[in-house]
C-alpha cells in the first residue's frame, strides 16, 4: 500500500496548479476569517424571521480532493509509526501503570481487614463478602435468533421511505415561516404557545409573553414578569380571543386584556407552578405541579370554585372537550383522567375514565372535532405511543407506535387527520390519517425537540415551537380552493333555505 | 377505631408482596431494556398501573420458580439482595446491573401480631418504584447489541443450596455509573433499588 502513497506524493509535488503554501491569503480566505469567529451581534429580537445565512467558513477547496497544506507531510496513521503500524491491540495505559507502580505493600494488616469488614456490614446491613450468590440453573433461551435489540431502532428512528400517498394533496415540506424564539424554556412539561381566534400567536419566552399577528407580522410584547427568577409556564387564549390566561412558576394564574395590554386578574390558589391551562367558556382550568387541577370562574371574586385531585405528579396536558362536557388531563404519573363538567352526588369531582396504558408522561391531549367523545393522547419518551380513546365506553380504539417522544397532538378541522409533534431523534411533525392511522406526511426541519404545537383559526397552518429556539409555521392543512368553494356553497345553501322559510 | 377487616402486614404477607413486586419489576426491566421482543409481552393491570409481563411460557416458568423461592427465603429473612444482570450476548460484558437490596426486620419472626401499614400505602410506594424503573429509560445508555439477563440472589452464607440452584460470582460492572431509585417498605421488609450502568467510554 505504501508504494501508492509514495506515488501520490510524487505526483503532488510535481503538479503546478496547487496553491502556493506560504502565499498571502486570498480575499475569500480573509473574508472567511473575519466573519467566522463569533456571530455578528444583531439585536436579539424575538420572532423576527431568523437569519438563515450560510456559514461562510465552508468554502470549497481549490485542489480536487486534497487540501493544499498537507501534501508535504507523510500521512500519519492513528497512533502508529513505521516500526509498529498499528497500536490498537496494545494496552498502553495498563502497561504504563504496571511498569510505574510501586510494589504492592505486604498483605493488608488484619486490623485493616477487620475495619473494612465492619464498614461493609454497616453499609450493607450484612457482610456481603460472606453472602452466597445463587442463581437458578436452567435459564430459558434468550430471545430467538435474528432478534436485534431494537432499543436503538426505537430511539433513533430513521426516516421512513416515502409512503405511497394516495391522496394527492400537496403538503409543502418546508415551513412557510420561521420565527426566532430566543430564551424559550426547554421544559417538556410546559405549554408555551397558543393561537387565538383573532389570529394572534402568543409565545412565552422565559419571563415575557409576545404576541405575533399572523396577518401583519407585527410583534407586541404583552408582559414581562417583575419578580426575578419567575418564568411563564403556560398560556391559553379565551375562545373570543380578547383575554389571555397566563400561568407562572410562582403558582399564579393571571388574566390579561390584550387590547388594553393590562392585567385584569391575578388568581392565586395553587402552591406550585401552573404548567397547563384550558378554557371552557367562563371557567378556566389550571393544572399544577402537585397534580391538582383548579377550576376558576373568572367572572366572580371567589374564583376558585373546584379542585380536582386525580394526579400525583405534574399535570402537563389539559383540554376541555369542544362541547364542554369533559375535561381530559394527562400527567407525569402516566395517567389520563377524563373529568365530567359537573360534580358527582358526593360533591366531589371524580373522573369518569382513568387510562393507565401509557408508560410515560402524557402531555399530548386532544379531542376530535368531528366525532364526539373521541380523545387522542400521546406519551413521553418511555412510552412513544399515540392512543385514541372513546371516553364513554373507555375503549382504546387505536394505538400506534410513533417511535419518539410525543409532545403535542392537534386534530385537523379541514381533513380527517391529526398531527403530532416529536422529539429525539427526528424532531419532526407527523400527519396521520384517521381512522386508518397511516402516515400522510412527515415534516422535518427542527434541530431540537418540539415542545408545543398550535393551530391557526382557519385550520390551515400549524405552528411548532422547539428547543432549537425557533417557531416554524407549516401550511399543512390548507383547504383545496375547489373544496373550499364547495364548503362555502354548502353553508350558503343552508342559509338560503332559512331565508326561504322566513317570509 | 380499626375494624376487624383492617388486615395488618404479616411476615408471610410481606414476603408475598415483595416477591410479587420482584416478579413485575423484572418483567418491566426485560421489556424496557429490550431483552426480549416487545411483541412477546402483554399488558396487565397491577398496582393501578398498566404493566407488561412476558407471554413466553419458558420464561414465565423460570421467573415463577425464582419468585416462589424468593417468597420462601423472604419469609425466613435469609435473602439480602436480588440482582438483574444484563450482559451482551456476543462479548459477555456486563452492561447494566439492577440491584434490589432487601432489609429484613428479623423481630417480625418472633412477634406474631400483624404490623400496621395499609395495603394501599405499600401499593403507592411500589407504584412509584415501578414508574421510576420505566422512566430510567430516558437516561440509561442505549443497549446496542442483543443482550441476555441473569438473576442473582444473595443469601446467607449458611444456607443450604437447594436443588437446581448453583453458586455464581457477583458479575460487577467494571467502570460504572450508579443511580439510586426510590425504596419501599412493608414495615417488615424494606427494598432499596439501584441501577448501575457502564460508563460511556467516549467522553
Amino acid at each position: 500500500m505504501a508504494q501508492f502513497l509514495f506515488e501520490a506524493d510524487l505526483h503532488g509535488l510535481l503538479k503546478l496548479d496547487t496553491p502556493i503554501p506560504n502565499a498571502p491569503p486570498a480575499r475569500w480566505q480573509r473574508k472567511a476569517k473575519e466573519s467566522g469567529p463569533g456571530p455578528s451581534p444583531v439585536g436579539v429580537s424575538p420572532m423576527k424571521p431568523a437569519n438563515r445565512s450560510h456559514s461562510s467558513s465552508k468554502t470549497p477547496s481549490k485542489t480536487p480532493g486534497k487540501s493544499g497544506s498537507k501534501i508535504q507531510s507523510t500521512p500519519t496513521r492513528a497512533g502508529g509509526d513505521r516500526y509498529i503500524p498499528n497500536r490498537s491491540t496494545m494496552h498502553m495505559e495498563m502497561a504504563n501503570f504496571l511498569l510505574t507502580k510501586e510494589n504492592d505493600p505486604a498483605e493488608e494488616s488484619p486490623t485493616k481487614k477487620e475495619q473494612q469488614k465492619a464498614w461493609a456490614v454497616n453499609l450493607n446491613g450484612f457482610d456481603v463478602e460472606e453472602a452466597k450468590i445463587l442463581r437458578l440453573s436452567g435459564k430459558p433461551q434468550n430471545a430467538p435468533e435474528g432478534y436485534q435489540n431494537n432499543l436503538k431502532v426505537l430511539y433513533s428512528q430513521k426516516m421512513t421511505p416515502g409512503s405511497s400517498r394516495k391522496n394527492s394533496r400537496y403538503i409543502p415540506s418546508m415551513p412557510d415561516r420561521i420565527l426566532d424564539a430566543p430564551e424559550i424554556r426547554n421544559d417538556y412539561y410546559l405549554n408555551l404557545i397558543d393561537w387565538s381566534s383573532q389570529n394572534f400567536l402568543a409565545v412565552a419566552l422565559d419571563n415575557s409573553v409576545y404576541l405575533w399577528n399572523h396577518l401583519s407580522g407585527e410583534i407586541i410584547q404583552l408582559l414581562q414578569m417583575e419578580q426575578p427568577d419567575v418564568y411563564i409556564s403556560s398560556l391559553s387564549w379565551i375562545r373570543e380571543g380578547n383575554y389571555l390566561a397566563v400561568g407562572t412558576s410562582s403558582a399564579e394564574v393571571q388574566l390579561w386584556d390584550v387590547q388594553q395590554q393590562k392585567r385584569l386578574r391575578n388568581m392565586t390558589s395553587h402552591c406550585t407552578r401552573v404548567g397547563s391551562l384550558s378554557w371552557n367558556s367562563y371557567i378556566l382550568s389550571s393544572g399544577a405541579r402537585t397534580g391538582h387541577i383548579h377550576h376558576h370562574d373568572v367572572r366572580v371574586a371567589e374564583h376558585h370554585v373546584a379542585t380536582l385531585a386525580g394526579h400525583t405528579q405534574e399535570v402537563c396536558g389539559l383540554k376541555w372537550s369542544i362541547d364542554g362536557r369533559y375535561l381530559a388531563s394527562g400527567g407525569n404519573d402516566n395517567l389520563v383522567n377524563v373529568w365530567p363538567c359537573t360534580q358527582g352526588s358526593g360533591g366531589d369531582f371524580t373522573p369518569v375514565q382513568t387510562f393507565t396504558q401509557h408508560q410515560g408522561a402524557v402531555k399530548a391531549v386532544a379531542w376530535c372535532p368531528w366525532q364526539m367523545n373521541v380523545l387522542a393522547t400521546g406519551g413521553g419518551t418511555s412510552d412513544r405511543h399515540i392512543r385514541i380513546w372513546n371516553v364513554c365506553s373507555g375503549a382504546c380504539l387505536s394505538t400506534v407506535d410513533a417511535h419518539s417522544q410525543v409532545c403535542s397532538i392537534l386534530w385537523s378541522t379541514n381533513y380527517k387527520e391529526f398531527i403530532s409533534g416529536h422529539g429525539f431523534a427526528q424532531n419532526q411533525l407527523v400527519i396521520w390519517k384517521y381512522p386508518t392511522m397511516t402516515k400522510v406526511a412527515e415534516l422535518q426541519g427542527h434541530t431540537a425537540r418540539i415542545l408545543n404545537l398550535a393551530m391557526s383559526p382557519d385550520g390551515a397552518t400549524v405552528a411548532s415551537a422547539a428547543a432549537d429556539e425557533t417557531l416554524r409555521l407549516w401550511r399543512c392543512f390548507e383547504m383545496d380552493p375547489i373544496k373550499k368553494k364547495e364548503k362555502e356553497k354548502a353553508n350558503s345553501v343552508k342559509t338560503s333555505i332559512i331565508h326561504q322559510s322566513i317570509r | 377505631q380499626l375494624g376487624r377487616e383492617h388486615q395488618g402486614i404479616t411476615l408471610r404477607g410481606s414476603a408475598e408482596l415483595v416477591a410479587e413486586f420482584f416478579s413485575y419489576g423484572i418483567n418491566s426491566i426485560l421489556y424496557q431494556r429490550g431483552i426480549y421482543p416487545p411483541e412477546t409481552f402483554t399488558r396487565v393491570q397491577k398496582y393501578g398501573l398498566t404493566l407488561l409481563v412476558t407471554t413466553d411460557p419458558e420464561l414465565t416458568n423460570y421467573l415463577n420458580n425464582v419468585t416462589e423461592q424468593m417468597k420462601e427465603w423472604l419469609y425466613k429473612c435469609i435473602v439480602q439482595r436480588l440482582v438483574v444482570v444484563i450482559s451482551s450476548i456476543e462479548s459477555g460484558e456486563v452492561l447494566e446491573r439492577w440491584q434490589f437490596d432487601i432489609e429484613c426486620d428479623k423481630t417480625a419472626k418472633d412477634d406474631n401480631g400483624p404490623r400496621e401499614k395499609s395495603q394501599k400505602a405499600i401499593q403507592d410506594e411500589i407504584r412509584s418504584v415501578i414508574r421510576q424503573i420505566t422512566a430510567t429509560v430516558t437516561f440509561l445508555p442505549l443497549l446496542e447489541s442483543a443482550c441476555a439477563f441473569d438473576l442473582l440472589i444473595y443469601t446467607d452464607k449458611d444456607l443450604a443450596v437447594p436443588e437446581k440452584w448453583e453458586e455464581s460470582g457477583p458479575q460487577f460492572i467494571a467502570n460504572s455509573e450508579e443511580v439510586r431509585l426510590r425504596s419501599f417498605t412493608t414495615t417488615i421488609h424494606k427494598v432499596n433499588t439501584m441501577v448501575a450502568y457502564k460508563k460511556d467510554s467516549v467522553p
